[in-house]
This record gives structure tokens, sequence and C-alpha cells, in this order.
């Protein structure tokens, strides 16, 4: 499965971990719920860790992990819920995470210029044939009005 | 220096003052059509899906309405030149139907524009300066402000370069263009309250402290529709440098926290009323504690932008001109239309002049292409280009100088645009209704002229004064009917339009929400309803009470029993 990650369509490294599924070796990611629940198992392994995060979860309750966290995958259950647009900029502008940050689930790929300007920079698509349309799309605008992130 | 597409020294040199695009301003809007563009092919093609170009076109203005799209083309904050006008004539001719709509958001809408030719009509619309961006949708919506901005006597400060600052700060803002709702933002800069500022999302109003300075009072929770609600102080005073600051963090807490599970209780002033004044300012206070030192706005920006509305070049003798006395006394109708018309100036000799959408057989708002030419040339003619859209669905040429006064008249009335009726009790707001818009319950415009063809003694007209009535044609409340004096809001009973009554509500200083004056009536019981409140205020009124005044003193008992005596 590719995705697209700083402006390049890359192959995905990352496994996606149910929250009633084992642990696996290599780069994972599980639900803030799995993060709060097996805290102390998912520091202990080997491997980067991510965390997938929901429209209605609170990015301050991960303020203080950051540091062992590489990737947050905000999963948008509609296109219209805004609120992950928020919770981008606050991870950047607010949290100062640095690591991945990927939108997934159902977004539109018309909104990906807007989602890299509040400090997404990976996206997943739910049609891997979407990917270069998606890739342009972070290109509509060359100019803009307000601080944002990028 | 000046850029943009259009600029031409003539043009600089004659220009009025409005805000003029620079390269920046012309490239974002450029690519905006072309962005909308390739989503309508997309469309087109089945590439995107219905529910998500919905979204898309709406953030663009474009409606599917009863019979045809409708699109919705932003006036900023009310201001548009000469050649703009022309734009839009030129657009309703070729694409619409020979006329266009102004709105009680000072936008223009047209309401027979073909799907696939929108882009067509949006790139027409860039090559002046003008978009359609954000003019629905649930994001942040074109910011309006005063009619009379920059030109009355009752100025704080001028309030359009605030208005320009947060047009384009809201103009693509990435984090907050996906909101529970749509947001509405007004400015005012006067001591009267022309803007209905308490009605909006957040309402700016610029104020003096106690040292002086100008400042912004910030008021938010403000909102008309379903549930009308009188916004309430967040901010008693907001230095200016911390606006955008201030603005962010109110719309970061309604993004996150707004409710997104039902969409009639998704507006801000639902979170406010649910989370308490207290609790809800304490979390904006908060957030905005964390932002305000990095997003100041400085002086050299506000200048910059204020540099942009500079005075046009008035006359310094127009009082000098005795035509305008002697044109008055030799004219009963010029002076009526002066008297209902016009408004003061602050500079002496000056006079703003309103150009009245509310003849008695014309749709309140509308105006058709040779009336938009027309008006574009008198702009040109007498107001240094420009021309500006009221709240309240009419035009004002604000910079005339009185000597010019009686010509402007004469071609207005020719064009029918001089009705004498502005603030009076035929100046109604009125939305498109059950005729064009799919949300409509019932219909309005031809209620509009109902009453009209009631009313048509023009002495009658102006010795009942100032009487506001707002109609609607449904719930959503687009004609604010919620704050007219007499309020009309059309209703379905098992398929058959009703109309429940309000009176007593104001959108100005003395903000209130009208009170349902008892069971609706029948669609041809409006009108003798109207009449018989008209009559009961003529009957009861003391000595120069205005009609919002003796509601207020009354009470609505008077009306309800001669309304509803013979039911």
């Amino acid at each position: 499965m590719q995705i697209i990650k700083d402006q390049k369509i890359i192959d995905n490294t990352w496994n996606y971990i149910a929250d009633d599924a084992e642990l696996k070796a290599g780069d994972i990611s599980v639900s803030l719920a799995r993060w709060q629940q097996d805290k102390p198992q998912l520091l202990a392994r080997d491997g980067k860790l991510g965390i997938r995060l929901g429209a209605t979860d609170s990015v301050a309750e991960l303020a203080d992990d950051l540091a062992h966290i590489q990737l947050i995958e905000l999963d948008f259950p509609d296109f219209a819920d805004g609120r992950l647009f928020s919770q981008a900029w606050l991870l950047r502008g607010r949290y100062h995470y640095q690591g991945e940050i990927r939108a997934t689930g159902h977004y539109m790929p018309d909104q990906v210029f807007y989602l890299s300007r509040v400090g997404v920079n990976a996206f997943s698509a739910e049609k891997v044939e979407d990917l270069p349309v998606t890739l342009s799309h972070l290109h509509d605008f060359t100019v803009n009005y307000q601080n944002s992130i990028n | 220096m000046i850029t943009g597409h259009n600029y031409s020294p003539e043009w600089h040199f004659n220009r009025s003052s409005l805000y003029q695009y620079n390269d920046i301003d012309q490239t974002l809007v450029d690519e905006r059509v072309a962005q909308f563009r390739r989503q309508t092919e997309q469309f087109l093609k089945g590439e995107i899906s219905e529910d998500q170009f919905r979204a898309l076109r709406l953030r663009n203005g474009l409606y599917v309405q009863t019979h045809a799209p409708m699109l919705r083309i932003a006036g900023p904050y009310g201001l548009l030149n000469s050649k703009q006008l022309r734009k839009l004539a030129h657009i309703a001719r070729h694409y619409d139907k020979n006329y266009c709509h102004f709105t009680t958001r000072q936008n223009i809408q047209f309401n027979w524009p073909k799907l696939e030719q929108v882009p067509d009509i949006l790139e027409e619309l860039a090559t002046v300066q003008m978009h359609a961006i954000q003019t629905s949708g649930n994001c942040m919506r074109n910011t309006t402000s005063d009619h009379l901005a920059g030109v009355c006597v009752d100025e704080i400060e001028d309030p359009r370069p605030y208005c320009e600052i947060i047009r384009q700060w809201t103009t693509l803002h990435p984090e907050f263009d996906y909101l529970p709702r749509k947001f509405k933002i007004a400015v005012s800069g006067a001591l009267h309250d022309r803007a209905a500022t308490q009605f909006h999302d957040i309402g700016l109003h610029l104020v003096k402290n106690d040292a002086d300075v100008v400042g912004f009072k910030v008021l938010v929770g403000g909102g008309l529709g379903r549930t009308p609600v009188i916004g309430q102080v967040i901010k008693p005073y907001l230095e200016k440098k911390h606006l955008l600051s201030y603005l962010e963090a109110v719309l970061r807490i309604y993004n996150l926290f707004g409710r997104r599970d039902n969409k009639y209780k998704a507006r801000i002033k639902i979170l406010v009323k649910e989370t308490g004044m207290d609790q809800f300012s304490a979390l904006v206070e908060r957030e905005w504690q964390l932002i305000r030192d990095n997003n100041e706005l400085s002086d050299e920006r506000i200048s910059a932008i204020q540099a942009q509305f500079v005075d046009p070049a008035y006359e310094l003798d127009a009082t000098a001109d005795l035509s305008f006395a002697q044109q008055q006394q030799d004219h009963k109708a010029f002076a009526t239309w002066v008297k209902h018309n016009t408004a003061d100036h602050k500079t002496p000799g000056y006079r703003a002049a309103f150009v009245s959408l509310k003849a008695p057989d014309s749709p309140p708002g509308d105006i058709t292409d040779t009336q938009l030419d027309a008006v574009a040339d008198l702009a040109d003619r007498y107001s240094f280009g420009e021309i500006r859209a009221t709240h309240r669905q009419n035009l004002i040429l604000a910079d005339v100088k009185q000597a010019d006064l009686y010509a402007l008249w004469q071609q207005l009335d020719a064009l029918k645009l001089a009705t004498p009726n502005i603030g009076t009790v035929t100046d109604m707001i009125c939305c498109p209704g059950l005729d064009f818009c799919s949300l409509a319950n019932a219909g309005s415009i031809g209620i509009a002229k109902e009453i009209n063809e009631a009313l048509d003694d023009m002495d009658y007209i102006h010795d009942i004064g100032d009487l506001k009535i707002n109609m609607s044609g449904c719930m959503n409340g687009c004609a604010h009917q919620s704050v007219g004096h007499i309020g009309i809001l059309g209703v379905d009973k098992k398929g058959v339009e009703w109309y429940q009554l309000t009176l007593g509500g104001s959108s100005e200083n003395n903000a209130a929400i009208g009170e349902r004056l008892g069971p609706s009536v029948a669609k041809d019981q409006v009108t003798l309803t109207i009449v018989t409140i008209l009559n009961v205020y003529v009957k009861l009124r003391l000595e120069d009470e205005s009609f919002l005044d003796m509601v207020n003193r009354v009470g609505i008992t008077p009306f309800k029993e001669q309304v509803y005596a013979n039911h």
C-alpha cells in the first residue's frame, strides 16, 4: 500500500493494530485508548509507535507522550469534520510535535491543501490510484492570507 | 503602488475608497476559479461524489435550488465599484434572466445560472476583483458592515479597513473551513449600529477606551435563524493588534467544541448557551493567552490597509451651491425623496443617496441588467464610481454633492429606482421564498407585492414613518423576520402556506427579538393583518412616537385584540 509523505508517493511501512489484536513487531499504530491502556507494553517493544486519533479525541491527552510517538494518524470519520484540522494545528503549533502526521479515513483529496497548511505531512488514500491526483492538489494555491503551520 | 489586472492610471485617479487587489489577492482568486473549474469537471464526469461536490460548490457560492442552481457572489462588506456593477449586468444578461438579487448580507444572487457555466461566471468575476468564495457552506462567510461606513456623521472610526483585514484572514483559512455550521462576522464603527452586529456569530464594535484609544468591543453568540439570540459581550475592549489572534481563539474553541451531531444546534450561539458564557469565555481567554503574542496585527499593516480607504477628492466648496434648497422648494417629489432616501454625510455639501430596490411592482432587492448598467453610470458621474449594498437590500451612492442630487433623482426616478420609501413600511426585507428557494415553506415575494398594492398611498406610508417589515419564507430566517418591527414568517401547515407574525423586533442598538402576535394567519389574510396592525398604531400612537416605540410602550395586546377580533 502506498501513501503520500512529504510530497512524495512512497510505500507505507506501518501496520495498523486493531484494539483487540495482538501487538506486532515493526512499526505499528494503535488507537489512543489502546495507548492509554497498554502504555508499558507499547513502550517496551522495539519498533516505532503510531497513535490514531479520532475527531472526538483530545490532543491534550497526548501532549506529555509525544516524545515516544513517531506517527499520529488523524482518522476522518467524515470529510466535514473539521475538528481534525484544529488537532493537527495543536500538535504542531502548541505541542511542537515533529513526527509524521497522517490524514486517514474519509477526508477529501480536495482538502489536502488545507491539511498540509495545518501541519499534516502524510496522506493515505482510499484508492491508491487517487494518489497522483491527491498529490497535485497540494499545489492548488501558491498564495495564502494567514499564518498557520505551513 | 497599485497592482492587479485592471489597473489603469485613469481608474486610480477617479477611484473612490475601495480596496484594490494586489498580485496576491488576484492570484488567489484566479487559482480558486481554476480549482472550481476542475472540481466541476470532475463532478460532471462522476469522479467526485454528490456529497463531496455539494461541500465544494457551496464554498463557491453555488446552491441547488427549486428551479436551477443559485449563485451567491460576495459583496465585500457591501462595497462595489461601477466596473463590478457592469460585470454583474453582463452576467445577468449572458448567463441569467436579466436580473440579480441583493441579499441581507450585502451579497448578490443569480437565480438561473447553469451549473456547467458557473466556472465561466466566476472567471468573469475574477477579472473585476470579485468572487463567490465562502458565500455559503459551514465556513466563515462574507464579513458585513455599516453601509454608511466612512461617510456617516456618527463614526468612531472607519470599519472598512478592519473588514478587509478580516476578509483576507477568513478567506481560505486552512483550519476553519469545515466548521460545525456557518459563521458570520459583522463590524460597526459608528454609534448607531447599522450592521446588526448583535445578531452575528461575532459582532465587532469599534470603541474608545478611557485613554481615548480605539479598539474593539467583541460580541459573540448572536444569530437569527430558528433560534434567534442576541449576542453577548465577551471582550469589552480588545486592542486592535489582537484582532486576528482573538478571532482565531474564538474560532478554534468553536471548531473543537461546537456541536456536530445536530445541524440545528451547531451554531456558536448554542455552544455559548450550553457551555455558559462564563465558561465559554474562559475557554477562549485561555486559548487566546497562548497565541496572542504570535499573531499581532502591526500598525504598519493597519496603516497600509487604511491607505486603501482614503476619502475621495471631495470638493471643498460643495456647500456653496444654492440650487439644492431651491429645487426642494420647487419640486415636492424631490424634497420627499431627499427626506427619505438620502442620509447625512460627514462632509458638508454632500449626502449619501439610496437607490431604492423596493419599487412596488418589483421583488425586494431585485435589479435588472439595464438598471445595473445605469446605476454604474450614475455612480461614475456622481459618486466617485462607488456603489454600496445595504443589509436592507437597497443600494447607496455614498458621496453625492448636493448640487447633483436633483439630476441624480431625476435619472433614478426614470429608472424606477427612486421610490421614496427607505426605512418605511414598503422598504421590506424579503427572501426569495417558495418561488425560488428549496428550503422555503411559503411564498414571500407575492405577499410583499400584495402589501405594496394595499399601501399605495405614499403620504400614508410617510405618516406611518420608520417601520421595518422583514419577511422570510421559512424558519431559516434569511430575511431576519425575528428582528423586524413587524416580522412575517412563512410556515407550512399540511401543505398549505400560513404566516406567523411577530412585533417589536429590532436589529439596531436596542436589539430585540419580536414577540409572537398569536396564531398564524392564512395567506389571504396577511395583508389585511398588516393593515389592521398599522391602523392600531395610527390610532394609539403618541405624537411623534415610532411604531417600535409604541409596541414597546403598549405591548402586543392592543394589536392582538384587533387582529384576532373576528376569530
